[in-house]
């Protein structure tokens, strides 16, 4: 019709029409580019324009839903690499355990947001890992499924988890998520460089006092006065610039409503991360810093015997394995601040979620429950090299995990002071505004107080309104 | 409008129409609808809570919003001026007649086509404080007269810097332009001025500059824009920066929207920063006016 349309008015010339091609052959180079057009506006919509959209060649996959007479879950997981692998193996394990349902596992990169993006559209996956700490925001908003009856109903007991892990899936009262895999941190330390500053390798330091001498003594300078080596930096690796407070009894919240970032532990905490920078110097220290190199490298700090102390995670030991198998290290739980607060940490957990508007809920469930089992847990966690959420272990577990200090992770774990991030639907800009007051300490712009001060005054007037804003919407919803 | 002018309309219409729809559908709807979304309280999951002016009043009381535009403003005003000063220097010297020119020409353009992300990392490894080789130089000169060389990603005082003398890497997009107008300055006003007995200066001053000065107010005004927006290559390279000195504008909108959820305040921010734009190219129109000469007027 269009080029019958065009000829008329004279956009093709009549003429070549006319005269030169006066057979109707059926196969025509415009058909056929017509044709190409179509095939490609229909790709086009298939794969970018539907969210979630997937590229995969199997085309019974493609188009329906239940091709092989299975119902089809989609499964979104953030991992690559040889956790990815593992996650691919529990799956392959649940497809081969019924004939019900069948899980197609898609790795997802910054699944937080795409998570965002799917659910509010409509399209959501049937199962997808997100950082635990947005459980707040998006249970808040109605994005995740009320777990608290499907888990009746398979059986998954609060008691079976580690106390922290029950409280980081749990928000208001409900549970929304189920815990897989688990990490805490602890002290990392150089054994090489602690024989070389006259230390005794076998005992790290138990109390910060003894974490700073020994610190002093490992730091090491060149000929110009610029440090070498430094024994312990509370900005190095500086990602959980946060939590410090919590060793010295602090929280960011009362666990009710108030926030208490400036509390006399805050305060205390950020005066002994500002020790440091006074100490050494925070220019000295800032130039060192700058000096290291990727974290996933041989020229990791810590690899490389530039820090001799660190608190890392439990995944320390796999890039130590990969970049420095001969480094000579020992791990312990951070040392205390307080006397009787001992063995404090900060727990993190992989967790899985299924949205409000996940078409097969009940199905993603089994699954869920599936990945709980003890020994898929215990498999799953020894592939990841981390430790399970469950109370009971099977000494199996701990023989074969590759891991020879993932007994102090796990203990650090079932500590009564296990720390988590603060539950709370504006988690992100909590953690956003105390690393940047923190920065504002270290580079010893401000006093710790008054930091804190303005930052409470800060966070008070965000919470203040979220929470009205959370009241409007319950209030609409009643 | 006679028949013949209306049936050429119809027809121009028919063939601009999937650009036109285009426009109304991915412009002009998501324009308007995020000056809606800015009067409301909107986190994507539920439906948007008109509120009225309350992010627009929120704005000012919030103490980033004010970081966030000085640093970018810092930026813009030193940046833009610098970056167009070099990208005419290097257009001039490389409109002169010399061998290789071409060469030359290729090799300044080159880091323009430099993916924004690589630019970044590869200069994150320039400004390295201990390794870095622009501190193995400047050690050379500073270390002698008592002074260490500056942390250029750990000091917020050198941040800012650090990114304002990265931008000028970029300059071969504008360069390029400008060696177009500089080419088509017609030879015979030079040959007038010489006969007048003007210098190199003279006639750059009042035969070059008038003659390429819808170029410069082109870059210009597309600097204004292209710097207030910034946002690639310190979110790569430094994210907020110590203490702030690197969080600009629309990183700012961008957490807002995407982090914290806040689509109605990050819709606003961005009308602010609309405004903002509108009113210095304005700005820039009205100042200007009289001082751009178009070869096609009369």
């Amino acid at each position: 019709m269009f080029f019958q349309f065009w000829r008329k008015n004279g956009v093709i010339p009549m003429e070549q029409n006319n005269k030169n091609t006066p057979s109707r052959r059926f196969i025509t180079f415009k058909r056929i580019s017509i044709a190409g057009l179509a095939v490609l506006f229909i790709l086009f919509f298939r794969y970018v324009l539907v969210p979630g959209f997937r590229v995969d060649f199997f085309p019974g996959q493609l188009f329906s839903d239940q091709s092989d007479g299975r119902i089809r879950l989609e499964y979104w997981e953030q991992w690559t690499g040889f956790e990815g692998a593992a996650m691919q193996k529990v799956v392959d394990q649940f497809n081969a355990s019924q004939n019900r349902i069948r899980v197609v596992k898609q790795t997802i990169s910054d699944v937080n947001q795409r998570f965002l993006v799917a659910v509010s559209g409509n399209t959501p996956p049937d199962i997808s890992s997100i950082y635990y700490v947005s459980i707040p925001s998006y249970a808040e908003k109605g994005a995740l499924l009320n777990l608290d009856t499907l888990a009746k109903e398979y059986n998954i007991k609060e008691e079976d988890y580690l106390p922290v892990f029950r409280r980081m899936c749990t928000y208001k009262g409900h549970l929304y998520a189920l815990p897989t895999t688990a990490s805490t941190l602890a002290l990392h330390y150089n054994k090489k460089l602690f024989r070389e500053a006259g230390l005794d390798p076998e005992k790290p330091p138990r109390t910060l006092l003894e974490l700073d001498r020994m610190a002093e003594k490992l730091t090491q300078y060149d000929e110009h006065g610029r440090i070498k080596v430094m024994g312990f930096s509370p900005s190095e690796p500086g990602w959980w610039p946060q939590i410090w407070g919590s060793w010295f009894g602090g929280d960011i919240w009362d666990y009710r409503e108030t926030l208490t970032v400036n509390s006399e532990a805050y305060i205390k905490a950020m005066d002994w991360a500002q020790g440091y920078a006074k100490k050494y110097g925070v220019d000295h220290l800032q130039t060192f810093q700058s000096g290291f190199g990727n974290f996933s490298s041989p020229q990791n700090p810590f690899l490389s015997g530039l820090v001799a102390m660190e608190l890392q995670g439990v995944w320390m030991h796999n890039f130590i394995e990969k970049y420095k198998p001969d480094l000579e290290y020992g791990v312990a739980p951070f040392p205390s601040a307080i006397p009787g607060l001992e063995n404090v940490s900060m727990v993190e957990t992989d967790i899985l979620v299924i949205p409000s508007n996940a078409p097969h809920p009940k199905e993603a469930f089994e699954f869920l429950a599936f990945t709980q089992r003890q020994e898929i847990l215990e498999q799953l966690c020894l592939d990841h090299r981390k430790f399970t959420p469950l109370t009971r272990v099977s000494p199996e577990f701990w023989a074969k995990h590759p891991n020879k200090y993932i007994r102090i992770f796990y203990a650090l774990a079932r500590s009564p002071h296990a720390a988590i991030y603060p539950l709370l639907p504006i988690f992100n800009v909590i953690n956003d505004e105390l690393g940047s007051t923190y920065t504002q300490i270290w580079l010893l712009k401000k006093n710790p107080r008054e930091a804190l001060n303005d930052l409470q005054a800060n966070l008070e007037g965000e919470w203040k309104k979220e929470k009205a804003m959370i009241e409007q919407r319950e209030k609409k919803a009643r | 409008m006679t028949r013949g002018e209306r049936q050429n309309l119809i027809k121009g219409l028919r063939f601009t129409f999937p650009w036109i729809l285009g426009l109304l559908l991915f412009v002009l709807y998501p324009v308007l609808a995020s000056l809606y979304y800015s009067l409301t309280n909107f986190n994507v999951f539920l439906k948007p809570v008109f509120i009225g002016l309350e992010n627009y009043k929120n704005l000012f009381e919030d103490t980033l919003f004010w970081t966030t535009t000085s640093n970018t403003l810092f930026y813009a005003i030193i940046a833009l001026p610098l970056s167009m000063v070099c990208a005419l220097g290097i257009a001039i010297l490389l409109n002169q007649p010399v061998k290789m020119r071409s060469v030359f020409r290729t090799i300044f353009f080159l880091p323009s086509l430099v993916p924004l992300v690589a630019l970044a990392i590869l200069w994150l490894w320039i400004f390295n404080g201990q390794y870095g080789i622009l501190n193995f130089a400047l050690r050379k000169i500073l270390l002698p007269l008592g002074l260490d060389a500056p942390n250029w990603i750990g000091d917020p005082r050198f941040t800012k810097p650090a990114l304002i003398l990265m931008g000028l890497w970029g300059v071969g997009g504008s360069v390029v332009i400008y060696l177009a107008a500089l080419q088509d300055v017609p030879a015979h006003l030079y040959e007038a001025a010489e006969i007048d007995g003007a210098g190199a200066l003279v006639k750059f001053r009042h035969v070059t500059l008038p003659l390429i000065s819808p170029v410069i107010y082109f870059n210009f005004v597309m600097g204004i824009i292209g710097t207030l927006q910034i946002f690639a290559v310190p979110y790569v390279m430094f994210q907020r920066g110590p203490a702030n000195s690197t969080y600009f504008y629309s990183m700012y909108i961008y957490d807002n929207a995407f982090k914290y959820l806040k689509m109605g305040y990050a819709s606003a921010l961005a009308w602010i920063m609309f405004l903002l734009i509108f009113l210095l190219t304005l700005v820039a129109t009205r100042i200007s006016r009289s001082r751009i000469y178009y070869g096609g007027e009369q």
